[in-house]
């Protein structure tokens, strides 16, 4: 019997123009890598169309009435971005991605309020992006690097949380794993840290896409994630920031749009968040990235977290049997723990093979250290597979999994 | 790619030849690939005449990786230097037989190029685009 859900992912399917278009084997794409990017529903891809091709123009300070349109579309977007996340428009600035986001935070905010003595504490399962900034911010201020440890599940162990945090300047951690799906209890952890004097940024580039997120209730002061990984289109980013942290910033980078006057020997800066905004802005994939949060929001961020719970759940269901023969799954396997991440080895068949095999059959996984390489060498795991979902996924893409690794299994003899 | 896996390439892959290190190696170099993580390491003994005598890898990553790497080895032993620093990629498609697809092409030749290395010091790119 199909459900309510099962028709009404197959409407949404219909809405991704990619997944009608089958693999150049013949094979239905079955597109199960969307933590590394997801998809783009024709609503987005509308969106660039036609900025491009009817009111394409640079914004602020046009005068025309095409510069007048691009330039309120581009904050419209921002004020669409921002009810999505509950956060006030000011609190907005568009970066490149999450990465850029957290770099402009270790740029700006770091180099002037961390020093010697303090600690910047992090944890072992971060994604290079919410580490690199990091030890680059160390290095340069001497600052000392800490790491929340996790246990052999992937989970962050918090016991130790009130040691962890003395002395603790920054607190830089991710919301969501994106090698095991693991979800942070920020509400058990935001708490703790300013009560201990820190300031902290959430890498939310896995956490926005997938969970309801508001930064207010959540009450962070840095929060950054990026367009491509919720339907949007690559090259656009946010970075949120708390506005007194923000108004106290001096700008990361310098040029037009983030002025405000302008002499030979001084400048006085922009508002916010244009401040942050130097150089032309990527106006289209903005745009691009309001449409996209306007069709999650149509979704609604509740359905989309328990259909991957439900996909999850559903996953680890037909996975089981698997493991009596050689599969390894890693990560909590609680649908309440994580989001739509299944991270695997299958017997001695590398990652990189399997998901080799895998393609054969048009089923798209990740293969590799998923850009956490401490983790993964923490963890003892060479290389895992990563099988990923959306709201475009269904029980049907499991079963091709499921199927591929059973041909995988034949390939290597096991 | 799915037929590229047949018995002899799982069979490299499961039983590696001259897997190990080497005592009194004259040339060892070690290298990943940056993009998945596979290493591979390689020890040369290189006798006064500059043939090859003894050789022997190590490594961990995938079967293209590792069962190319055990391959060459069993090839460059007797070998001249001179003639190793020849060598291209097409001897590692040779060895493995039918096409291996773009994408894992560095996996294939990540032996070739620490042999290199090891046989004639570092090399910046990967082979045939040194
Ligand atoms: C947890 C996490 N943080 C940061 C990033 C970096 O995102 P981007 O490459 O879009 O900057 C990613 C993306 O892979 C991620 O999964």
């Amino acid at each position: 019997m199909i459900s309510l859900d099962e028709r009404k992912v197959e409407r949404i399917i219909t809405d991704f123009p990619i997944l009608a278009k089958p693999t150049s084997r013949g094979k239905r794409l079955v597109y199960l890598d969307s933590a590394a990017t997801s998809q783009k529903p024709q609503s987005v891809i509308d969106a660039l169309v036609t900025y491009y091709s009817e009111y394409n123009a640079n914004i602020h300070r046009g005068v025309y009435e095409i510069a007048a349109r691009a330039t309120d579309a581009f904050e419209a977007a921002r004020e669409t971005v921002a009810r999505f996340v509950n956060a006030d428009s000011r609190e907005v600035i568009w970066t490149r991605n999450a990465t850029e986001a957290i770099n402009l935070v270790g740029y700006s905010w770091g180099l002037n309020n961390i020093r010697r003595s303090d600690v910047i504490l992090t944890s072992q399962l971060e994604h290079h992006s919410n580490l690199v900034p990091w030890q680059l911010l160390a290095e340069k201020t001497g600052a000392t690097l800490r790491f929340i440890p996790v246990d052999s599940r992937g989970v962050l162990q918090l016991d130790d949380l009130d040691a962890l945090l003395e002395g603790v300047k920054l607190l830089a951690i991710s919301h969501v794993s994106n090698t095991l799906g693991t979800i942070t209890p920020l509400e058990l952890i935001v708490p703790k840290a300013h009560a201990a004097g820190a300031t902290v940024l959430v890498d939310g580039a896995q956490g926005v896409p997938h969970l309801p997120v508001d930064v207010k209730a959540l009450d962070v002061d840095f929060y950054a994630f990026s367009g491509h990984k919720m339907l949007g289109p690559t090259g656009i980013g946010v970075l949120y920031g708390k506005r007194a942290l923000l108004e106290a910033m001096p700008p990361f980078l310098a040029g037009g749009d983030m002025i405000r006057k302008v002499e030979y020997e001084h400048t006085s800066f922009n508002d916010l968040p244009w401040k942050f905004e130097a150089g032309t802005s990527n106006i289209a994939d903005a745009i691009g990235l309001g449409a996209a949060v306007e069709y999650l929001e149509s979704l609604g961020m509740d359905w989309v977290r328990a259909h991957e719970q439900e996909l999850l759940g559903y996953a680890l269901d037909r996975l089981a049997p698997l493991e009596r023969r050689g599969l390894a799954v890693y990560g909590p396997k609680d649908p309440q723990l994580v989001s739509g991440v299944l991270s695997f080895n299958f017997a001695d068949i590398h990652a990189h093979d399997l998901a080799s095999i895998l393609d054969t059959e048009g089923v798209c996984v990740r293969a590799g250290h998923h850009c956490t390489m401490p983790l993964m060498e923490k963890m003892g795991w060479p290389a895992t597979a990563r099988a990923s979902f959306y709201v475009y996924n269904t029980r049907a893409d499991v079963d091709a999994l499921v199927d591929g690794l059973e041909k995988a299994a034949q390939v290597f003899k096991l | 790619m799915d037929d590229f896996y047949r018995d002899f390439i799982l069979d490299h892959y499961r039983n590696p030849r001259n897997f190990g290190t080497l005592e009194g190696a004259t040339a060892t170099a070690e290298d990943l690939n940056p993009l998945c993580g596979d290493t591979i390491r390689m020890d040369l003994r290189v006798n006064d005449g500059g043939i090859v005598e003894e050789v022997r890898f190590s490594g961990k990553g995938c079967a293209i990786s590792q069962a190319s790497a055990s391959m060459l080895t069993e090839e460059v032993k007797g070998m001249k230097l001179e003639d190793v620093a020849k060598l291209g990629k097409d001897i590692v498609l040779e060895n493995v037989g039918i096409g291996i697809s773009p994408t894992r092409m560095k996996c294939a030749t990540l032996g070739l190029r620490v042999l290199k290395s090891a046989a004639i010091g570092e090399i910046a790119g990967w082979p045939d685009e040194e």
